[in-house]
């Protein structure tokens, strides 16, 4: 695996390395040169406007956008170069999406195991121990029969972060993982996110919910026009942000009665 | 509209009719009808009644009933055109629907395939395949537009006047087989692209993100999904090809539609066809309201998805 450019270990100090990357659709500049770090085990949160650029990145990381300029490392290894497997860097990094994008033909256990048989040809009785196990540690267990529409949209995300973390990954990229979700049901998702971070979880998270990204992360980024306008810990951007468009966008989410 | 009605029309009053309480209330009733319960039964049972009585009225009454009946629906040469006699000239009727039976499901099989396979290549991004994209649009616009009898009478009459090796020298039912396959692939790999895309575009994303080829999460993912929401327009279609297989006739292939022009035009009475009719009515029905229950059982899903 590690001649075609990931690495099987996470022990660098680098996980995610974006440098000056650009990606625009068609006319339409969604990021404009924006450049990241984050080590092993940290974690991020990315807040800013809806159109900031927030998910574009997390795609772009993840492979499902060509970016049009600029360089992305991960664990190490330049993805970004012609020649890369995008289907072996995605292997190492799990992404959860806003609508929990399940499966629907198939039960909640084949949703698991499906990337874990047919991509790693892992044998059918491992994965599906394996996935029986995560389901069982996410509170999971007695749903693994049941199809997604039959799941409440918190059971769904969950099982969609269970999902991606069958096949393993060193990184997992969360794009507004309770932004679909009725306000009872994110809690029960934020839980899973905290015990991922508790367990060293490499993650890079694009939120809403500021009281969760100043409890979880790290760092927080806020964006603003496809680019990084701000990046300090949590304690320091929520409470003395520095530039002026920080402090406009964290005043309309209160004024909003988000914080 | 159930709560009033003509005064003299009190259930009780029809409990003897056998149509009654029968056909048209048990399971199907309630999807035929608009509204379900005993006095909507009667109701639509005896307008029926009344609908069908009129027209073998009608029927009966015409100038020419008697000359139609004799012509269309003589009892005596119904049974002879059903069980044929090869001595006196003709075929039966019965045996030559076997013909058709066994032209539809070759036919089915081979369409299903062959469509999927254009429709693929359409909704194929890849440069290199350019070519091949051209192409399959080409077939899809050439066979759509071309009546399906000339395509017949096309690979009927002119591959065997090509006088090749094999490719010449099959029977009439596989030449037909051959034309009915290339028209109606051509439909279908248009239904299948509809299908293609009605799955959302997020779950291509869902599978790929998980490492997922593209060949993997076409079979696994986007397939399972699309031809579940194609399956009543394809039987559709298929009702429609169980019938087509009697343009195969035209060839000169002894199936049901042609064992009975045969029988026609020796005897001068076309009661043969009725029979050709009904034989690909049993044939159709089924399938038709097979398509029907599949319809009304995945909008029952959706309607359930919805309110979840």
């Amino acid at each position: 695996m590690t001649a075609t450019g990931v690495p099987a270990t996470d022990a660098m100090t680098e996980a995610i390395g974006v440098a000056e990357v650009y990606k625009s659709f068609g006319q339409n500049q969604v990021l404009s040169g924006i450049s990241l770090s984050v080590a092993a085990h940290e974690v991020i949160c990315l807040i800013g406007a809806s159109g900031s650029g927030k998910s574009t990145l997390l795609r772009c990381i993840n492979l499902l956008e060509p970016i049009s300029a600029g360089q992305i490392r991960l664990l190490g290894h330049d993805v970004t170069q012609p020649g890369v497997d995008a289907n072996l860097v995605r292997r190492k990094v799990g992404i959860v999406f806003q609508s929990y994008n399940l499966f629907p033909h198939m039960t909640v256990l084949r949703n698991v195991t499906l990337a874990p048989v047919k991509a790693l040809r892992m044998p059918r009785a491992q994965a599906e121990a394996a996935a029986a196990e995560l389901l069982a540690r996410f509170g999971l267990a007695d749903k693994r029969d049941e199809y997604p529409d039959r799941l409440s949209g918190g059971q769904q995300q969950r099982v969609a972060i269970v999902r991606a973390l069958a096949m393993q990954p060193g990184i997992m990229l969360l794009d507004e993982v309770t932004s679909a979700l009725d306000p009872e049901l994110v809690a029960e998702v934020l839980e899973v996110i905290r015990e991922l971070a508790a367990g060293g979880m490499t993650m890079l998270i694009a939120t809403h919910e500021m009281g969760f990204a100043r409890d979880i992360a790290s760092r927080v980024c806020f964006l603003e026009e496809g680019r990084i306008i701000e990046e300090a810990p949590p304690a320091e951007l929520f409470t003395d942000p520095k530039d002026d468009r920080t402090r406009r966008f964290l005043r309309r989410i209160v004024e909003a009665g988000r914080m | 509209m159930t709560t009033d009605q003509e005064p003299g029309l009190e259930p009780g009053a029809l409990a003897g009719t056998p149509a009654s309480g029968g056909f048209f209330s048990a399971g199907r009733g309630p999807k035929l009808l608009s509204a379900g319960g005993g006095r909507a039964a009667v109701v639509s049972t005896v307008s029926t009644l009344v609908v069908l009585a009129a027209l073998v009225a009608i029927f009966l009454a015409a100038p020419g009933s008697a000359a139609v009946r004799h012509t269309f629906f003589d009892p005596h040469d119904m049974w002879q055109s059903f069980i044929g006699n090869p001595h006196k000239g003709y075929y039966s009727v019965g045996e030559a629907i076997w013909l058709n039976i066994r032209m539809f499901l070759v036919a089915e099989v081979l369409i299903l395939v062959l469509a999927l396979v254009v429709a693929l290549i359409r909704q194929s991004t890849g440069p290199v395949l350019f070519p091949l994209r051209v192409l399959a649009m080409i077939y899809v616009d050439f066979f759509r537009g071309v009546p399906l009898l000339l395509v017949v009478y096309a690979i009927g009459f002119g591959v065997p006047a090509l006088r090749l090796t094999f490719v010449s020298t099959q029977s009439f039912a596989v030449y037909g087989v051959v034309a009915l396959t290339l028209s109606y692939s051509a439909y279908v790999s248009e239904v299948y692209r509809a299908g293609l895309n009605s799955v959302h575009q997020s779950q291509v994303a869902a599978a790929r993100s998980l490492g997922l080829s593209h060949a993997t999460a076409l079979r696994y993912v986007i397939l399972p999904q699309a031809v579940r929401n194609i399956i009543p327009p394809l039987l559709n279609d298929f009702i429609s090809l169980q019938k087509d297989t009697a343009l195969v006739g035209v060839l000169g292939a002894i199936e049901a539609n042609q064992a009975a022009q045969i029988y026609g035009s020796t005897f001068f009475n076309y009661s043969s066809l009725t029979v050709a009719a009904i034989l690909f009515l049993i044939l159709t029905i089924p399938l038709a309201r097979f398509t029907d229950r599949l319809i009304d059982r995945d909008r029952r899903r959706r309607l359930a998805g919805a309110v979840t």
